[in-house]
């Protein structure tokens, strides 16, 4: 209740915020940049420990689980910090840009490789059988029979994934990379609008989520015709 | 003053742990609860009220936790009121977790057929009485892993509670870093910190996932 | 008075009409046998007599009461009305004890300790005694289907509605649940039975109805109406199932 009638009274001001706007594009565009970079390279690394994972000598097998491990049960945060401020003390001197870049390529290949491998492992022993059966070597095998058809059932995991990880990009903001959180405290050092800030931050996040949904539905749809 | 890293630091950070699980505790509380009423409201009869279920979880998957966050403090704040930065976090772990939570949940009911609710109504139970003893009962072996998984997510977020000033393991491990200008062995003692803290979590989900998967 | 009353209902789906004008009236202690090809409506007519499925047009009184009344109390009239289903629909966190008195505990607030000798003698009609406290993944289908009859039984209903109760078995279990079924039969169980089994509704059937687009299409005494058809369409059912 007082909170409503706080609102009512604040009287909000946007006047301000909006017109810093070009500071919010620049935020959007590293935002982006960030999150396509990541979800290439995670992507590729998620495949290639997913076939290790699932095909791969033992160690190497070890190794990936282990890396998949670490990464998902540490927060982003505290990885990013690693990268970006312990590096350096081994003689790495990496950009802010650079760090989040190899910070969340790490991340989000470890979630990915869960993904491609559940993927893998649905596709029936039958198919690899039919795959040799018609004399496919292995990496044949791999790439007509299982990754074109576990592709299919890993799409709507990886859409999904994907936008939840994009959301999370936003703690790059805490080892300066000026993406699309980071220009909210720019735009509030210059306007004290705090509160309308944020709002329009979350509008803009917000958005970006919805158009990256239909982006994947439709690429999905594209892919692999109507029925899913 | 520069000062080395030393084993009085590991037990702070061991210290700031705690604020670490109680952030999650009360986070994960708060999620429930929320979480609860998403999933009833997703059973409800009436079409406005699932929607609106809908709507909130679309609405807060699509802005991030830390956008959350800095609303509740820093933007409540400007409207007047001295907001308590725990008070704010544990709020907007709620708001943001709970959305995730009555996803699973309300996942978890409906991979129970709806031939079981049926056989329910047949025996004269009614809607509450099929809820409470055939679905609930089946739907919570189903929800268990998915939650603790849910649980180890919500453990790695309350890291992002350090920016907004709460003292808490990772905002520990800022301060020793800086004091004691060994960002690298801080910053992996921390990780490892959750680490510990995560990884007997995440087994013990699939583990139970296992056994479940196997019982079928 | 009749068990059962249906009269003239129509039952929609949408715009398909999947009953079209259906009466039937059972008498206490009646075996009535429904057949029919798949899509008839046979299992829709099971599901409206005890309010599964609503009716939009039509009545069915069970015992005297209206279903489709909105004064009716559907919980009363379902501890009438006995369900069993194809897939036995057993609960699966429940052992066999507590599937079987879980409703009468709690709908018909009997006591714990009366409620178990309840199952054992419900158990023992259906011939699983001993898998009193067996958890339903640990039963063959047969004994599956058992405790389903079983857990009906349990309510004391006054009619008993089976839906193709014996399909999803393997021939060498279906005896064994149609013997129950006999049993059942012979206690005087006022019974509708939807089933394939032709042998079972000419020896333990007082009547067979023969449904066909949502319609009762012949309906006659058991044995005299499955030997002489009197619709070319029953007929050509019953040679298809026959050979
Ligand atoms: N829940 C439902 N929604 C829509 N149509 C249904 C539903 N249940 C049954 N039907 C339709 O009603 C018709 C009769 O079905 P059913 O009573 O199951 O036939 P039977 O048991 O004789 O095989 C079928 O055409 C079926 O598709
Ligand atoms: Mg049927």
């Amino acid at each position: 209740m007082h909170l409503a009638r706080a609102v009512v009274r604040y009287g909000f001001q946007f006047r301000d915020v909006l017109a810093a706007w070009e500071l919010f594009v620049e935020g959007l565009l590293v935002t982006l940049t960030l999150s396509v970079a990541a979800f290439a390279g995670g992507l590729a690394l998620g495949v290639l420990g997913a076939a290790i994972r699932t095909y791969g000598p033992g160690w190497a097998k070890f190794l990936v689980s282990s890396y998949v491990a670490v990464v998902r049960n540490t927060p982003l945060l505290v990885q990013l910090f690693v990268i970006f401020f312990g590096l350096p003390a081994l003689g790495i001197r990496l950009d802010s840009m650079t760090a989040a870049i190899i910070a969340l390529i790490f991340n989000l290949g470890a979630y990915t490789v869960e993904i491609v491998r559940a993927g893998f492992e649905s596709i029936p022993e039958g198919q690899l059988e039919a795959g040799r059966a018609l004399g496919l070597s292995g990496p044949q095998i791999f790439r007509h029979v299982v990754l074109f058809q576990s592709m299919r059932s890993m799409v709507p995991a990886l859409s999904s994934q994907f936008i939840f990880f994009m959301l999370g990009t936003a703690a790059v903001s805490q080892i300066a990379v000026t993406d699309l959180f980071h220009t909210a405290s720019l735009v509030q050092s210059r306007t004290f609008r705090d509160f309308e800030v944020y709002i329009v931050i979350a509008g803009i996040y917000l958005v970006l989520a919805q158009v990256m949904r239909l982006v994947f539905a439709g690429g999905y749809r594209l892919a692999f015709g109507g029925r899913s | 003053m520069i000062r080395g890293f030393s084993p009085n630091d590991i037990l702070f950070l061991l210290g700031a742990l705690r604020w670490t699980a109680l952030l999650a505790a009360g986070a994960f509380v708060g999620s429930a609860v929320v979480g609860l009423v998403l999933a009833t409201m997703r059973l409800s009869r009436f079409r406005a009220v699932r929607w609106l279920a809908i709507v909130y979880v679309q609405l807060v998957q699509g802005i991030p936790l830390l956008v959350w966050l800095f609303l509740l403090y820093f933007g409540v704040a400007m409207l007047g009121f001295n907001v308590d930065p725990w008070l704010a976090a544990i709020l907007g772990f709620s708001i943001y977790g709970g959305a995730f939570l009555g996803e699973v949940w309300r996942g978890a009911m409906g991979s129970i057929e709806v031939t079981q609710w049926e056989a329910g109504a047949a025996l004269g139970l009614s809607i509450s009485q099929q809820l409470r003893h055939v679905i609930v009962p089946q739907s919570v072996q189903i929800a268990i892993p998915p939650t603790i998984g849910f649980l180890v997510q919500l453990i790695k977020n309350t890291s992002l509670a350090s920016t907004i000033g709460i003292l808490e393991v990772t905002r520990e491990g800022q301060l020793t870093s800086a004091a004691t200008y060994q960002p690298m062995t801080v910053y992996l003692v921390v990780a490892a910190l959750y680490f510990a803290l995560c990884f007997p979590l995440t087994q013990w989900s699939r583990s139970l996932e296992r056994k479940f998967n196997a019982g079928r | 008075m009749p068990v059962v009353e249906i009269n003239n209902i129509v039952k929609r789906f949408g715009s398909n009409t999947v009953l079209d004008d259906v009466s039937l009236s059972v008498d206490r202690g009646e075996v009535i046998t429904v057949l029919g090809r798949s899509g008839s409506g046979k299992s829709t007519m099971l599901r409206c007599i005890n309010g599964l499925e609503p009716i939009q047009g039509g009545s069915i009184r069970v015992d005297g009461v209206e279903v489709n009344d909105p004064a009716c109390d559907l919980r009363v009239l379902r501890q009438n009305v006995g369900i069993v289903f194809q897939s036995f629909n057993l609960f699966p966190h429940l052992s066999v004890c507590d599937n079987i008195t879980l409703a009468p505990r709690i709908v018909q607030r009997q006591a714990r300790e009366h409620s178990r000798d309840l199952a054992r003698g419900v158990l023992r009609q259906v011939g699983l005694e001993d898998k009193l406290d067996a958890f339903p993944n640990s039963l063959s289908g047969g004994q599956k289907q058992r405790v389903a009859i079983a857990r009906s039984l349990a309510m004391h209903p006054k009619v008993m509605l089976f839906d193709e109760v014996t399909s999803a078995l393997d021939p060498e279990l279906t005896g064994e649940v149609l013997k129950v079924l006999e049993g059942v039969a012979a206690a005087g169980m006022t019974m509708i039975l939807v089933t394939h089994e032709i042998g079972f509704a000419r020896r333990f059937g007082s009547r067979v109805v023969f449904m066909h687009h949502g319609k009762v299409h012949e309906i006659g005494p058991a044995a005299e109406t499955l030997a002489n058809p009197q619709t070319a369409e029953f007929a050509a059912f019953l040679s298809a199932v026959l050979h």
